[in-house]
């Protein structure tokens, strides 16, 4: 075939565009194009939810990240489920458990009658198979992405004998026993965590679920992570990375309530303002975490603002390593009392914030009710001040830029009203602050800051998820307490009360335990507790906010 | 002509080796990093240990940095840690980048379609209202900041009044079949025509605001280049010897006057990216400019590394294809 020189280029792109064509079918299922898909009625057959972020990977093990459990919680189920709208636990796949009298072993009974997605049933041996392949991990895999099972079980199986979890084994088919190594009040309510969830050992093996591996300074993940299988009541219908949405489908064997609608899309929008205008043009019907400055004006709008119950802390971390004074225990109570914080969370938190007397919420056990918040007493500060000899002492207070946190939503502006407060009672505060992840940190890690700003949330209703995370490793604490006198007793207490295995003791333990951190040790200042929130459209129905922001949207709709 | 192009490419590959050193060493030296973004609240010494020495950060940096480029040579870049993580970098830009070129694309095509044709049009009606009133347009074009004009077109055209989608490449709903990563040729090629022009709906708020400066900068140097044009000797040359009007512009004009035009749409295209980062971001568009400033903010070294780098690329392959297209306008570049 003879061209001319300037037809040659047309034929070839006509050509080009051609075989492209030829290779590019549509493939659309049937199901997008006929919209009407049974529900009928007046509500949708689909909820739009608007996520911040885009899911890790759909294997919640190798997760901590709060977008990725958002979407693999409405797809999988643990052996402990969590109440809606508390924190509490309830059964899930296990409908009822016991511990043994040293509370080492634990009997699981289990739900009949449960399904994979691919078939595979439900039972002990599932179970087992589970809890063995979370516990044998690679070297990879323990340095970073299975991260809910090192805070809770502190090893794995190359290191055995320091880790919590010991077997798991059936007693029968519908019976499981798992062996811990001491008793411990994270069970069985850590099990509630998203990454303990149970996935069918056929699509795990299938997937290789376990081959984590190091790419550059990353982790990959197995196949298995792009395509996992559980027994929840929607399952992944598709990610479309190109368009950021992931597309849950109704599992129509779900063995409880089905789901009330038939597709669940989450839309991911980075930017939190757009969010906010996509509601408002109706393309998503809610999204997370909208900002409390907008609180007001969506609920004028006729949105609902679904407020969680708090579950965190904001506190100002002191640690006396680094400015001897705060070794002084008057000089950390003046501190306190020099702090309005009930101004503060009028004006600086979002509205249902309250102002903590200890360093957790009370929706946890082991709350201590008959604590009182110190008072803002700013005389009371400048006498214990003067003698402690500490008048116009220096303090170095750091606050982190570059973030928003639900327990501290404008970290800038709490600071300069505690800043303004300290400045009152005649303390010079040297100001410092960094990007979050730009340093400040690290520095508050390397003990750099006298005091800084700080926060917690929650991953389970467990004291020890509180305090035990902040005091009880005497060794290594952002608080430093091995530097003080009360430090190695505390760590002990702490220990000591989360191996009681009487609920009750080990409530009592725990409030004991906060009264004395605030009454006699004071290691860091327990500041506020701010409930975060969702908005959702006037139209949906049925999302119930959960204060450890563990929302299902099986029981959802979204009308007409 | 290929010894040119020759030459270029290997200047790009000496540009690619010292921008990777630079990039490289840039990123690790920022305060904070990887293992904080990825741990949070929850970063303690034994963590951070644990999960520096998992990710092969604790190793000196020239070990860091040979590694890379031995994984690099064999084209593998890592995962990504913040942006999609788990996620080959590589693969990431893949993805991202079509949504890029689609929205510079259109862009650039926008600015063109407009500057040219108003730029020229200015300059025959010199000092008319027609021409004062281009180029004070222009002149705003250039001073507002395109996020902001990104904000004020969503709230009108899609919050205010609905014509358009607040953010976003397409509608979930439709269901659109992926081929090219191009949504709107994706729709073509399948004939999904729905998706197509839903994509292209998604298009027009953010190519319009990522088109204010390209266009405003096109349009006058249209403008300032037809104005020098007309005045030369081979135009009133071609005027005396009593040459068509259509062929005094196309040919005399026009041509002459689009050199340097060229060359600035080139350096615009270049810029584009830079816009892009701002526009994405208000637009949710999942482009490389939203991916790379999650990246910045996670601390996620694998994608910037890849996107810095690719951009780099880009921005080279653009000016050797503008290099190109200069010696197909103009004879005299040929020769040489």
């Amino acid at each position: 075939m003879k061209l001319t020189r300037k037809a040659a280029p047309v034929a070839l792109a006509t050509t080009l565009a051609l075989t492209l064509a030829a290779c590019a079918q549509s493939d659309r299922g049937s199901s997008s194009s006929s919209k009407s898909s049974g529900s009928g009625g007046n509500v949708k057959d689909t909820i739009t939810f608007g996520a911040a972020g885009a899911p890790e990977l759909f294997d919640p093990f190798y997760a901590t990240d709060g977008e990725t459990f958002r979407v693999t919680r409405q797809m999988m189920e643990g052996l402990v489920g969590i109440k809606p709208g508390t924190a509490d636990i309830q059964p899930e796949l296990a409908t009822s458990w016991e511990a043994s009298a040293d509370g080492k072993e634990w009997t699981f009974k289990l739900r009949n009658g449960v399904k994979f997605w691919d078939g595979e049933a439900f039972n002990a041996a599932a179970v087992c198979y589970n809890m063995d392949r979370m516990f044998d991990q690679n070297e990879v895999a323990q340095g970073g992405p299975a991260g809910y099972w090192s805070d809770v079980m502190g090893a794995f199986k190359s290191d055995a004998k320091n880790a919590l979890y010991q077997s798991c084994s059936a007693k029968d088919d519908m019976t499981a026993v798992i062996k811990i190594s001491r008793p411990t009040s994270k069970f069985p309510t850590a099990l509630s965590l998203d990454s303990f969830s149970m996935q069918s050992p056929k699509a795990l093996k299938a997937g290789d679920a376990n081959n984590v591996t190091k790419q550059g300074e990353g982790f990959g993940y197995p196949a298995y992570s792009k395509n996992p299988v559980g027994t929840g009541p929607y399952k992944l219908g598709k990610y479309d990375e190109a368009n950021k949405t992931v597309t849950l489908v109704r599992n129509d064997d779900y063995w409880g309530e089905k789901a009330k609608t038939a597709k669940l899309v989450f839309k991911i929008i980075p930017d939190e303002s757009t969010r906010r205008q996509e509601l408002e043009a109706g393309s998503i019907d809610g999204y997370d975490l909208p900002n409390p400055a907008d609180w007001k004006g969506l609920k004028d709008a006729g949105n609902k603002v679904l407020v969680r119950p708090a579950f965190n802390i904001l506190y100002v971390g002191l640690n006396p390593a680094h400015n001897p004074k705060l070794k002084d225990l008057k000089v950390r109570q003046a501190l306190y009392y020099a702090m309005n914080r009930d101004q503060l969370v009028k004006t600086q938190l979002p509205e249902g914030a309250t102002v903590a007397t200890q360093f957790m919420p009370e929706t946890v056990s082991g709350y201590n009710k008959n604590l009182k918040p110190y008072p803002y007493d700013p005389e009371k500060a400048k006498s214990l001040l003067k003698e402690a000899g500490a008048e116009g002492m220096t303090l170095l207070f750091a606050y982190p830029s570059e973030v928003s946190r639900p327990y501290m939503p404008n970290p800038q502006k709490i600071y300069e009203a505690l800043r303004a407060d300290l400045e009152k009672v005649g303390i010079k505060v040297q100001v410092n602050t960094k990007p979050w992840n730009g340093g400040y940190l690290d520095t508050v890690d390397n003990g750099g800051y006298d005091a800084w700003l700080l926060g917690w949330t929650g991953d389970y209703n467990s004291a020890d998820n509180f305090i035990g995370t902040f005091f009880a490793n005497l060794k290594e604490n952002d608080f430093h307490t091995k530097a003080t006198s009360y430090g190695p007793q505390l760590s002990k207490d702490l220990q000591a009360a989360d191996a009681i295995v009487d609920e009750t003791q080990r409530n009592a333990a725990y409030e004991r335990i906060n009264q004395q951190i605030q009454e006699d040790y004071l290691p860091g200042l327990a500041i506020s507790h701010s409930p975060p929130a969702l908005v959702v459209s006037p139209k949906m129905n049925g999302l119930v906010p959960s204060p450890l922001t563990a929302e299902t949207f099986s029981s959802v709709t979204v009308s007409k | 002509m290929l010894r040119f192009i020759l030459r270029r490419l290997l200047q790009m590959v000496g540009v690619v080796i010292v921008l990777s050193l630079l990039v490289f060493l840039w990123l690790r030296s920022l305060p904070g990093g990887t293992v904080s973004a990825i741990l949070g609240e929850k970063a303690t010494p034994a963590r951070r240990a644990a999960l520096e020495k998992a990710l092969g950060l604790d190793q000196p940096i020239y070990v860091q940095y040979w590694e890379f480029v031995k994984r690099a040579l064999k084209g593998q870049f890592g995962s990504s840690t913040g942006v999609l993580p788990g996620s080959d970098a590589f693969q990431i830009f893949l993805q991202r980048f079509p949504a890029t070129v689609e929205l510079s694309f259109f862009a650039i095509i926008l600015a063109v379609l407009l500057g040219i044709p108003l730029g020229y049009m200015a300059a025959r009606r010199r000092a008319t209202w027609f021409d004062n009133g281009t180029v004070v347009g222009s002149l705003i074009g250039v001073a507002v900041p395109v996020f902001f004009l990104a904000f004020l077109l969503k709230y009108w055209f899609a919050i205010k009044l609905h014509w358009l989608p607040v953010s976003g490449r397409q509608d979930p709903g439709l269901d659109a079949t992926r081929v090219t990563g191009f949504f709107v040729v994706d729709g073509v090629l399948t004939r999904e025509w729905d998706a197509a022009w839903d994509a292209i709906k998604h298009l027009i708020l953010p190519a319009l605001a990522l088109a204010t400066i390209p266009f405003a900068v096109i349009f006058r140097i249209t403008r300032a280049s037809v104005l020098d044009v007309m005045d030369e000797d081979y135009v009133r040359t071609a005027e005396s010897k009593g040459l068509t009007n259509r062929v005094i512009r196309g040919r005399h004009i026009l041509r002459n006057a689009l050199l340097p035009v060229v060359t600035t749409i080139g350096l615009q295209t270049g810029g584009l990216l830079v816009g892009a980062i701002l526009t994405e971001r208000v637009f949710s568009f999942g482009g490389l400019g939203e991916a790379v400033a999650i990246a910045f903010e996670r601390r996620d070294y694998a994608v910037l590394q890849v996107c810095i780098l690719m951009a780099a690329i880009t921005f080279v392959v653009i000016n050797l294809l503008v290099d190109i297209a200069y010696a197909v306008i103009d004879p005299r570049v040929r020769t040489r």
